[in-house]
């Protein structure tokens, strides 16, 4: 019997080309004769532009041109938004003011960029950035939130009355009148701060334009190459077919690199354009940190109305969310936040005012868990504060609270990010929980350990939280799979690749459907000219949309060859076998063909071809689901405080996670490491200080801190399995669920190891200063 | 402008005489000017570790340094390790325990344990995280590059040699 490859853990196909650095990055790109760009950002996050002047810069050796957005002409126009809020409410206001691909009249936050410079390398531009003489009359600054909405608050975009971005209300039962015969009402403020993405490969883009050939060529650090060469090409009036977008080999992503369209893809190629020379740019780190878009920032003020034996009547959760200084992005982020806050819980009724503000700060669009994380901390937060208020367990308040496994698909009845009611497709909330519990061994730590070692003066906590995760919306993906006459099998996918491994699952199914070694199995990326139906890698959903496309594809592959070979061998179908690279008869291995024979029959260089039949063993198919495919799971963790210096240390970390159909467990431990990882720097290490004028104070890798080795424990993972009904694998994303729950779990474990009266968790994320101020009990510095 | 400079420079082995601009940073030179793309570069602040090079034989960030620094020095760089149809025993660690998922930080991770296990294969606790802790990985949580340094340890003593 062939070994079934989907589900197995099997190393990875792309490594050796990583692990030897023979994979192609964008700043690997070479090409002949390759000019050099550099940005000019402005140093003030708010100003009025009166004038750029480059012509000193022209001067210096070395620099081949420079253009402000005087220069564009015709060509200078906002972008177009990526992301158009909901249709589907009634009353919800909002503003679409996109960015520009260089500064015109206003700069709207810090690092927004006001001139580009070309030159033969790189240091040239650079220095001739310092020739350019800028005019900038800086203006008052609004980062705060909280006062964006003030009568008296700096405008961004002067030309709408207020810094409201956009404004919606959802509701779903009846809040308010739940509200008044509610046992017990809670009520609480939640900030959660900025921090980045924080991918080691910054951004970067190659642009070449072939006046010969008439044919544009990008390289792009893209999530999302197809959508970018359809933009480029309506952009710049050119047919699709003469745009190439590749997005090799990308050093990681975590969402910023999905949006688009960046100022300096808009810039390169109208610069390649109009000069006819292949053109490198490279995103340095503090640009990164001032360009690169960036997420979280949110404002909750939120009530829980509860019984008295901890059932949940109704949340609300009024909320302002921080879009920086455009919002092209529309409500992808508030959304979530929204849908996740209800969790896997029975909340019947629900009510939450969003408000979508404009600051003079950098963009704001999804970071790996996108708005979700949010969602679940307040929620989360709730509970816990509900549990004390009302002397029930901590998991205890949970398990009262989950929807029950029957009433799947569940009917949330608010919107979600694919503007579609937000409708769970399946949960089996409780195992999960009970497994986690048992792992951490729940009963004992905190009956027996916590008490004995509380008085021996240590500070220990333990965590426990569940969370829900949409993944793998629509609105689809395709996939082509062909058998070469070498009997090796390509197959091409839409999507972008970031280090999720699709080189290897995707070959998992193909190889699984046709008989073949992963080995044989070459998965394409990212490369338009190679397919060009697609949307690209975001929210959780390479392993179910598009894996859904390679599966269909690969299948109906299947269905030409043993048609073929049926007739070859005169067997009829049902007794052929797939297996070892050839076609052959169940009873009878002797007889059979291999599949790169039969390529070859299938594309003979003469002789005829039956009328209505098509050349090669070849198919395309796409996958598109009707909804988002809901993952889930609870995270335990046990940590430490030191009282006297406020570290916290990892002691314990435990993942039950829930993804429906696993395609490879290697892979899916591997994102679920990373996600927790990123989450551990969200909850006590990561946050973007901004000072009053909007400048960042920590625009390093010195000063902002990723998590290293050091502070990462071993992280503890066990599997559930509840396919979704939603798609043949039943599969969903996992992409973004480590990174989910643990800014909630954090808190909960930190509050409860310190143990302090009244003291109150109701920010992310911490530092140790930070708990050293609760601690001690003063006031946060405004 | 400023005076371009002589270099000799020996790189996996092979010598290379040069005329490079003295503020050529030595990431840039290996990368641009010899072609060997695999040294990567994250931050150029010194933080990331991503352009982790052997200088001498020593973990040295090459984001760091200028190319001129180099001249009579020899550089190891990733390409001086296997090749994709024979990796290096530590490569192959990688791989086994999925020890990277981008791979861009994967190459500075490299070059920064490789002359701590071919000094010794007898790793404690605390060497593994001297070995680790100055690279940093935002994909993988860096508990199976743990993993991989033990299993390429476990390798190497055991005369898979390099
Ligand atoms: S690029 Fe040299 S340490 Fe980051
Ligand atoms: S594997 Fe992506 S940064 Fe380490």
């Amino acid at each position: 019997m062939m070994a079934k490859l989907i589900g197995k853990r099997i190393t990875r196909n792309e490594d050796p080309r990583l692990l030897t650095g023979q994979a192609l990055f964008v700043d690997d790109v070479e090409l002949p004769g390759m000019l050099h760009a550099a940005f000019l950002r402005s140093e003030y996050a708010h100003a009025i532009l009166k004038g750029v002047d480059v012509s000193a810069a022209l001067e210096r050796p070395g620099v081949v041109a420079a253009f402000t957005a005087e220069d564009m002409g015709d060509d200078w126009s906002p972008g177009p938004p990526l992301v158009i809020p909901p249709p589907t409410i009634e009353d919800v206001e909002f503003y679409t003011r996109t960015q520009v691909p260089l500064v015109k009249d206003k700069v709207r936050h810090a690092g927004e960029p006001l001139a580009i410079v070309i030159a033969e390398n790189r240091y040239i531009a650079e220095d001739a950035l310092d020739d350019i003489v800028v005019d900038l009359e800086p203006l008052d600054v609004v980062t705060n939130i909280e006062r964006a909405l003030d009568p008296d608050s700096p405008l961004v975009h002067d030309d709408l009355e207020s810094n409201l971005a956009a404004h919606l209300v959802q509701e779903k039962g009846d809040y308010a009148a739940i509200r008044e015969g509610a046992d017990k009402v809670i009520k609480r403020r939640i900030v959660i701060e900025r921090g980045i993405a924080g991918a080691i490969e910054n951004r970067g883009i190659v642009a070449s334009w072939d006046n010969k050939q008439q044919q544009l060529t990008v390289w792009d650090t893209t999530q999302s190459p197809i959508p970018i060469r359809n933009g480029l090409a309506s952009m710049f009036g050119l047919s699709e077919y003469q745009v190439r977008v590749i997005a090799p080999f990308v050093g990681g992503a975590f969402g910023p690199k999905i949006m688009m369209f960046y100022p300096e893809e808009v810039l390169l190629t109208w610069s390649t354009l109009k000069m006819g020379k292949p053109i490198k740019w490279i995103e340095d780190r503090r640009e990164n940190f001032y360009a690169t878009t960036q997420e979280r920032g949110q404002v909750h003020n939120v009530e829980l109305a509860l019984t008295s034996d901890g059932r949940i009547l109704g949340l609300r959760d009024d909320f302002l969310h921080d879009t920086g200084a455009y919002d092209p992005y529309g409500l992808t982020i508030p959304l979530n936040t929204q849908c996740h806050a209800l969790g896997p819980y029975d909340i019947p009724n629900f009510s939450s005012d969003l408000k979508v503000v404009f600051t003079n700060k950098t963009l704001t669009t999804p970071v790996r868990g996108a708005g979700r994380p949010q969602g679940v901390y307040v929620i989360e937060r709730m509970l816990d504060i509900a549990a004390r208020e009302l002397g029930i367990d901590r998991t205890e308040i949970r398990k009262r609270n989950y929807l029950p496994k029957d009433v799947f698909p569940y009917d949330n009845i608010i919107i979600d990010q694919a503007f579609e009611s937000f409708v769970i497709d399946s949960g089996d909330y409780l195992p999960a929980m009970e497994k986690a519990l048992k792992l951490i061994d729940y009963e004992k730590f905190t009956k027996e350990e916590q008490p004995k070692l509380r008085e021996g003066g240590r500070r220990l906590g333990i965590g426990v939280v569940s969370f829900i995760e949409t993944t793998g919306v629509g609105p689809y993906e395709g996939a082509r799979v062909t058998i070469e006459s070498s009997g090796k099998v390509n197959t091409a996918t839409g999507v972008g690749t970031q280090g999720q491994g699709h080189f290897t699952s995707f070959a998992q199914i193909v190889a699984e459907r046709l008989g073949v070694d992963v080995r044989d199995v070459h998965i394409v990326t990212g490369d338009t000219a190679q397919f060009h139906w697609g949307t690209g890698t975001f929210a959780s959903r390479g392993a179910v949309v598009a894996a859904n496309a390679v599966n269909a594809a690969a299948l109906i592959v299947r269905g030409k060859v043993l048609k073929l070979a049926g007739d070859l061998l005169e067997t009829p179908e049902e007794e052929l076998e797939l297996e070892d690279g050839v076609v052959r008869v169940v009873d009878d291995p002797t007889r059979f063909i291999s599949l790169g024979d039969l390529a070859q029959r299938s594309n003979p260089l003469r002789g005829a071809v039956e009328p209505g039949t098509e050349p090669g063993l070849e198919a395309t198919a796409y996958f598109g689901p009707k909804y988002g495919a809901t993952a889930f799971g609870t995270h335990a963790m046990i940590v430490e405080v030191d009282p006297e210096t406020m570290m916290v240390e990892i002691k314990r970390y435990i993942v039950v996670e829930d993804c429906g159909t696993v395609l490879n467990p290697l892979i899916v431990e591997g994102q679920l490491h990373g996600g927790v990882a990123l989450g551990i720097g969200n909850s006590f290490y990561e946050k973007l200080v901004f000072d009053d004028n909007g400048q960042l104070l920590n625009a390093s890798f010195a000063d902002y801190l990723i998590p290293t080795a050091a502070e990462i424990p071993t992280i503890e993972i066990a599997h559930q399995v509840t396919p979704s009904p939603l798609n043949p694998l039943g599969s969903k994303g996992v992409g973004e669920a480590g990174a989910i729950p643990v800014p909630a779990l954090f808190a909960q474990a930190v509050e409860n190891a310190l143990d302090v009266d009244g003291l109150e968790i109701l920010e992310s994320p911490l530092s140790p200063l930070r708990l050293f101020e609760l601690f001690h009990g003063e006031e946060k510095d405004a | 402008m400023i005076k371009a400079m002589d270099i000799t420079v020996t790189v996996n082995g092979e010598v290379f005489q040069k005329t490079i601009e003295p503020r050529l940073l030595l990431s840039d030179f290996i990368r641009h000017e010899l072609n060997l793309s695999g040294t990567h570069v994250g931050c150029e602040h010194g933080v990331c570790g991503a352009c982790t090079i052997l200088f001498d034989g020593m973990p040295t960030r090459s984001c760091l340094m200028f190319a001129v620094q180099a001249d009579g020095h020899e550089i190891r760089t990733v390409e001086d390790l296997g090749t994709m149809e024979d990796l290096h025993p530590l490569q192959e660690a990688f791989q086994e325990t999925h020890a990277l998922q981008c791979g861009f930080c994967t190459s500075g991770f490299l070059m920064s344990i490789l002359p701590i296990l071919e000094e010794s294969t007898d790793l404690s606790e605390e060497d593994l995280k001297r070995a680790m802790e100055g690279n940093l990985c935002r994909c993988t949580g860096y508990q199976n590059i743990r993993d991989a340094v033990q299993l390429a340890a476990e390798k190497m003593s055991s005369g898979g040699e390099s």
